[in-house]
């Protein structure tokens, strides 16, 4: 389970996430929509520890992501994370980045790394692409091949931070198609998006952000169609419009 | 048009001397690139912090060495650390004036290499759960090979020509043991051409097998 | 100059050791002004040289291939060894030019490698796409070269050649190696004198530090801004 209670988060200046609270509970799907710079990415750069929070706490089964004594390398295997930039590993080519994480983190054999990273390519359709660097890979394929090298980690949690805002309208369908695969698997996942109608169908619960903070969290289909707030209700009918 | 024999068997009979020139002036590069790639590692990250004793420091380095002519440098170490009552003999004084010169440009080129990697591929890294480290190990470090890779194979080929400037302070590497092998003849221009074709056979040796390197070690078309 | 000459052969090898006097600083200063000078002469006519060479080695294949050999030959010999090329090969024609000049020439060589090198990059970078744009709006080769493709090289060849103008200025004290004293020449006079080494170094590197360092910060400021 991922907990987060009461977190503040500023850049600077800048506050950008004001005191948010949220539970994700194992094999659930939670989606965070709301408008640009509202927050949602950045917290799930604190749930990875990648950025610091200046008050209040993020637990992932318990352990505290931003205490002093947590080992973060050991916490981020548990949490596989996806960005909106793929970030491939321009230098190597599909199966090495893949099994890159394996061998060096996790210290198994080489072969072992390969035969790993072999199955994740094969799992989102990218099991022909083994020795192609990414720059001869389009954008859907390398975000593909992003998150089977998150999956190579066997996290317990995915986070997806709008994986597909970079993509182009046609490349989007197989990158949210490898999410329903991952859900229909049980997979635990957070997932930031634009994407109110994919949010709806495949989230089990939706968080609306606005201004650092959740407005209105609840069941999908309740969030989206019958919306208790009025921003929420707002918002939504600007991006469905 | 003009009556001048050019006498090449002349240049023949000092050939071993001007080998053993190049042989120095080989020695002075490789020896002055190794330390220089070494040094300039710190350099470059001191730079980047962007504040702090360590990085005005690198600073300082770094732009009196591109922005003085190097001879000035060798004459720093040589006659001004003499000055000091540090004397140093031509060769290490050659040898540690292009290694400055060397280190401070390096520095500059890991510098902008370290930048051209997306910063992203560090959080990349991390979020696999990669340490610090690993992760300058294995995902950015082999990326700023790449990127620096060519410019660094030309800084060989400047502290190659740098070298040259020894024969003013009296040390026989390629172009000091060419004039002073000439000094009996005084056939200058057919011992400098000689001693321009050796040097142009270093560099182009450098050129060829550092594309071969390249060839091998860069699979990624 | 010649006077000049003698002047110095004396304070040279007869003077015998004194310390630094005020009197040394006009010396000092016609040597600054002499590296000064070689340089505004050497980068002028090595950059009007190197512009005509860069665009006939980007626009003529006979142009291209035929300078590689040259080129890869000045770019890899150095350039005190061009200096004492150039200079012994005069003598051989029997010319006695002075050696400001032989400067002047060997440096205008080699600076006009350096801008023909960044001229064409500069060419090149321009896409094809917008001469043929220009050439569809009726303008000719030269019209089109003038008003778009000119502008558009320089934009990308300015940082590269304010570069090649401070590697210019540091190896103006090469000339030295021939016998003509610009600022390092003499300096090395004064230290033979005077002992004084460390300073008289330090004032030297600082007169070519202030003036390549302000115009390599510029340089890059320039490659900042013409990069976005």
């Amino acid at each position: 389970m991922i907990e987060i209670h009461n977190v503040h988060k500023a850049f600077g200046s800048l506050k950008v996430i004001r005191g948010v609270d949220l539970e994700i509970k194992k094999g659930e799907v939670l989606c965070l929509i709301g408008a640009s710079g509202s927050g949602k990415s950045t917290l799930l750069q604190c749930v990875n520890g990648l950025e610091p929070i200046q008050q209040g706490e993020i637990q992932v089964d318990g352990i505290s992501v931003h205490a002093k004594d947590t080992n973060l390398n050991k916490l981020r295997q548990k949490l596989g994370i996806v960005f909106q930039q793929y970030n491939a590993f321009p230098h190597l080519t599909a199966l090495e980045n893949v099994a890159l994480a394996p061998r060096v983190v996790k210290r198994i054999s080489k072969a072992e790394a390969r035969a790993l990273a072999s199955k994740h390519l094969k799992h989102v359709g990218l099991g022909d692409k083994e020795d192609v660097f990414p720059s001869r890979l389009s954008g859907g394929q390398q975000q593909r091949l992003a998150i089977a090298r998150a999956l190579a980690m066997e996290p317990s949690y995915m986070l997806f931070d709008e994986v597909t805002s970079a993509l182009d309208p046609e490349l989007v369908g197989e990158v949210l198609d490898t999410l329903r695969m991952l859900k229909s698997e049980g997979m635990t996942m957070v997932v930031v998006t634009h994407d109110i109608v994919f949010a709806r169908e495949t989230g089990d619960r939706i968080a609306f952000f606005k201004d650092g903070r959740i407005c209105e969290v609840g069941e999908a289909w309740q969030v989206v169609n019958a919306p208790r707030e009025e921003h929420t209700r707002q918002f939504l009918k600007r991006v469905l419009a | 048009m003009f009556d001048y024999t050019f006498l090449w068997p002349l240049v023949w009979a000092e050939w071993p001397q001007l080998l053993a020139g190049a042989r120095v002036t080989l020695e002075i590069t490789i020896l002055s690139m190794a330390v220089a790639t070494v040094a300039a590692f710190p350099l470059a990250l001191a730079r980047r912090a962007g504040k702090g004793l360590s990085c005005q420091a690198a600073t300082i380095w770094v732009e009196a060495a591109r922005n003085t002519p190097c001879l000035v440098q060798i004459y720093m170490v040589y006659f001004g650390l003499g000055a000091l009552g540090l004397h140093i003999g031509s060769y290490f004084a050659v040898l540690g004036a292009i290694t400055f010169n060397n280190t401070g440009y390096l520095a500059e080129m890991f510098r902008g290499g370290l930048n051209a990697v997306a910063p992203q591929q560090f959080n990349a890294g991390r979020s696999l759960g990669l340490t610090a480290f690993q992760t300058y190990k294995n995902i950015i470090f082999p990326q700023v090979f790449r990127i620096v890779y060519f410019p660094f194979v030309n800084q060989i080929t400047w502290a190659m020509l740098n070298s040259s400037l020894g024969m003013i302070i009296g040390l026989r590497e390629l172009t000091g043991a060419t004039q002073m092998a000439q000094s009996v003849s005084f056939r200058t221009f057919e011992f400098f051409v000689v001693a321009a074709g050796l040097y142009y056979a270093i560099a182009k040796s450098v050129q060829i097998l550092a594309r071969v390197v390249a060839w091998r070690a860069f699979r990624r078309a | 100059m010649a006077r000049l000459q003698t002047g110095l052969n004396v304070m040279q090898f007869v003077l015998p050791y004194s310390g630094l006097q005020w009197s040394d600083l006009p010396f000092m200063l016609e040597g600054a002004w002499r590296t000064i000078m070689l340089t505004i002469m050497a980068g002028s006519l090595g950059t009007l040289l190197g512009v005509i060479v860069g665009w006939l080695r980007e626009t003529f294949v006979s142009f291209r291939i035929g300078l590689i050999p040259f080129i890869d030959v000045i770019r890899s010999v150095p350039l005190i060894i061009q200096f004492i090329l150039v200079n012994s090969f005069q003598s051989i024609l029997g010319l006695q030019f002075d050696p400001f000049w032989i400067g002047v020439v060997t440096l205008s060589i080699y600076m006009a490698v350096l801008t023909s090198e960044l001229v064409r990059a500069g060419l090149q970078s321009v896409r094809p796409e917008l001469s043929r744009a220009g050439r569809s709006l009726g303008m000719s080769y030269w019209q089109g070269f003038l008003h778009i493709r000119a502008p558009l090289a320089i934009r990308t060849a300015l940082p590269g050649w304010i570069g090649a103008l401070i590697a210019l200025t540091k190896d103006t004290a090469l000339v030295s190696v021939i016998g003509y004293i610009e600022l390092l020449r003499a300096a090395q006079v004064l230290i033979n004198r005077s002992n004084e080494a460390l300073l008289i170094l330090a004032g030297v590197g600082l007169f070519y530090f202030v003036i390549c360092y302000p115009v390599s910060l510029y340089a890059r400021r320039l490659e900042r801004r013409l990069a976005i």
